[in-house]
């Protein structure tokens, strides 16, 4: 089945059945299922849902509405019990929801009486319980600075735009230093303006810290321009992974460079063949 | 960060919006489009209050010759027609001996009020004279390790005011450490939930004389020993188990229906319990507790009279039960007097924690 799944063989790290090496996989989603009983039964959302994803990677999965990607994504953060097959974060089984996997929601789930500097500490606290405040408080200054809210530590949420919350949703996630980063269409809410200038400060950060992640999103330009891979997946019910792209422009990426690139339009094409299907 | 306060934001804040609207009046500051927001706002209110005088005016004078008509055709009936010319002259004289007992117009009642304060001044002049005679006798008392003589003259309406007041704090600092807590656990446990549930649905509709009858005997019982006056504690009790419902049921509805996104990052950060409550759940469901305990102070402050009246508990419940009993030629007039005076503090009452709710609330919009 796998071996179905990775288009571009030529990419490195594969070995000859089409897997990845096993050190080298951060997240592996194997034969996942996911079934919602309905009084008329079984509702199947997710059937024989195969991904693997490596160390360092960034990838992003697009589909129809409701197939199910939120599903998939709330399951890798632990939220959502599967129904059947595995999760498995560096060969060890997921149980439940857990720092290891931090999440920026699609609204940006700040507490609104918190000030944006009290809402990474929120996690920040929880993760390095052994470092001191002052530590404890550069760390979560650090990343609002990346996102660049130096002028906004003591404002409380409530008082910033939906962009500005969620950059502080961004910093909070960033600094609690997860293994795999899930991001539901993080910018989906956004105009598009301030959805640029988010996936510009996302990406930036990304290319410092090289976390693994896995971001849903509608955006075919977004999937591309911040991924190593889209997954594409078929519609529901019993969605599975329906094609799978390696874009393969080098990093760090400028929006111009991508925009320019031949491939581009290569890409942009065939997930929207996939999409328009 | 910090705003400037203005006096439109401090009125605004604690509900009390319209008072701009007088400032800008004196300011000159009342631009001519807002002549119409000018009108609805001061003159209309006014206008109002003026109606309703006039109208009860009318209304008590009506009354009033009904009331007259019928003494003077009773003693024409009863006693001939001589009696009824006296009682016709001694009814026009303004005599109180037969003054027709009914609603009292709003000039009676003003007086009343101006003879209530002034009674309280008699009292408290007299209050602070015996103080003082007794200063030195008390000192040698207590020196001798006696109990002190106090003032047990009659309260002033002011005294009862206060002691009203009192109780009804009391009953609400009950009614707050019962259901706050209580409502949290109930919030927060499906099976504390259901395990309460028929009682809360049960008691709250139950009413406060009942309440009162109850909190009697327990607490008499359990006062049965002390010498001490019972009527406050019983009072106070029934107050605060009166008023607790709409804390309680509201505490446990903001605590079980936190945004589910709150809760997702809670888990996602794998929060303790304690952090979990303390920094997710407790201030976001601060605004629909604070609806409650605003809720449970104007039920307090409604059944207190009720109470008071029953318990025998001096405070306006009393006073205005006591003023109905004596029926002296001012007594109704002295009933509409505490009447307004409730009505008022429960209305000062409401915007108190209408401004301590806009304090706490993340979310200024969502006060009601």
């Amino acid at each position: 089945m796998s071996t179905t799944l990775i288009k571009n063989k030529e990419a490195t790290n594969l070995t000859e059945n089409g897997l990845f090496a096993p050190s080298k996989v951060m997240l592996d989603l194997n034969r996942l299922k996911k079934v919602y009983p309905t009084p008329k039964g079984d509702y199947v959302v997710l059937e024989d849902l195969n991904l693997q994803i490596m160390k360092e990677e960034f990838v992003t999965i697009i589909g129809h509405s409701g197939c199910g990607k939120t599903t998939m994504l709330s399951m890798i953060a632990g939220l959502n019990e599967i129904s059947g097959g595995s999760i498995s974060v560096l060969g060890k089984h997921i149980k439940g929801p857990g720092p290891d996997r931090g999440v920026i929601f699609q609204a940006p789930s700040l507490m609104p009486w918190m000030t944006s500097l009290q809402n990474v500490l929120l996690g920040v606290n929880q993760v390095f319980p052994h470092a001191t405040k002052a530590q404890r408080n550069d760390i979560a200054k650090y990343y609002l600075q990346k996102v660049g809210l130096e002028d906004a530590f003591n404002k409380k949420a409530s008082e910033l735009s939906q962009g500005m919350q969620q950059r502080v949703g961004i910093a909070r996630a960033f600094a609690i230093k997860p293994k795999v980063l899930l991001l539901d269409e993080p910018f989906g809410m956004l105009d598009s303006l301030t959805r640029g200038e988010l996936q510009d400060i996302l990406i930036e950060i990304w290319n410092k810290e090289k976390i693994t992640a896995v971001m849903i999103t509608h955006d075919v330009d977004e999937a591309i321009f911040l991924a190593d891979r889209v997954v594409m997946m078929t519609s529901g019910p019993k969605a599975k992974i329906g094609d799978v792209l390696e874009i393969d422009f080098e990093r760090p990426r400028t929006r111009k460079a991508v925009l320019e690139h031949d491939n581009y339009y290569k890409y942009r094409k065939h997930l929207i063949d996939f999409l328009e299907h | 960060m910090r705003q400037s306060i203005t006096l439109g934001k401090v009125t605004k804040f604690v509900g009390l919006g319209f008072l701009t609207t007088f400032k800008d009046l004196f300011t000159g500051k009342l631009e001519k489009e807002d002549l119409k927001g000018f009108l609805r706002k001061i003159v209309v209110p006014i206008a109002s209050v003026f109606l309703f005088i006039g109208l009860w005016h009318m209304g008590a004078k009506y009354l009033y010759n009904t009331e007259a008509e019928f003494k003077i055709q009773k003693a024409l009936t009863d006693q001939g027609p001589e009696a009824a010319e006296a009682m016709r002259e001694c009814i026009a004289s303004g005599d109180l001996s037969c003054k027709p007992n009914t609603l009292p117009s709003p000039a009676q009642v003003w007086e009343s009020y101006k003879s209530l304060l002034k009674d309280h001044q008699i009292i408290s002049a007299d209050k602070a004279n015996f103080i003082e005679k007794t200063a030195t006798l008390n000192e040698k008392r207590i020196a001798a390790g006696k109990d002190p003589i106090v003032y047990t003259g009659r309260p002033s309406f002011v005294d009862q005011i206060l002691r009203s007041l009192k109780t009804v704090f009391a009953g609400f600092l009950l009614a707050l450490l019962i259901a706050v807590p209580l409502g949290i656990f109930i919030g927060l446990s499906p099976t504390l939930k259901s395990a309460f549930n028929w009682f809360i649905q049960i008691f709250k509709p139950v009413s406060p004389v009942v309440w009162y009858l109850l909190v009697f005997m327990i607490v008499k019982t359990i006062l049965i020993d002390s010498s001490d006056d019972s009527s406050f504690t019983i009072s106070f009790i029934s107050v605060g188990l009166c008023s607790m419902w709409a804390t309680l049921v509201n505490t446990a509805m903001g605590v079980s229906t936190v945004d589910k996104d709150y809760i997702n990052v809670a888990k996602v950060l794998k929060l303790g319990a304690f952090q979990k409550v303390f920094k997710v759940v407790l201030p976001s469901s601060l605004p629909l507790i604070f609806t409650g305990l605003k809720i449970t102070l104007s039920v307090a402050w409604m059944v207190l009279i009720a109470i008071e009246l029953l318990a025998q508990s001096p405070g306006l419940g009393s006073f205005v039960w006591e003023e109905f009993q004596n029926g002296a030629n001012d007594s109704n007039a002295k009933i509409i007097v505490a009447m307004f005076v409730i009505g008022i503090i429960g209305f000062l009452l409401d915007r108190l924690m209408l401004t301590i709710q806009n304090m706490v609330s993340f979310n200024k919009t969502e006060a009601i």
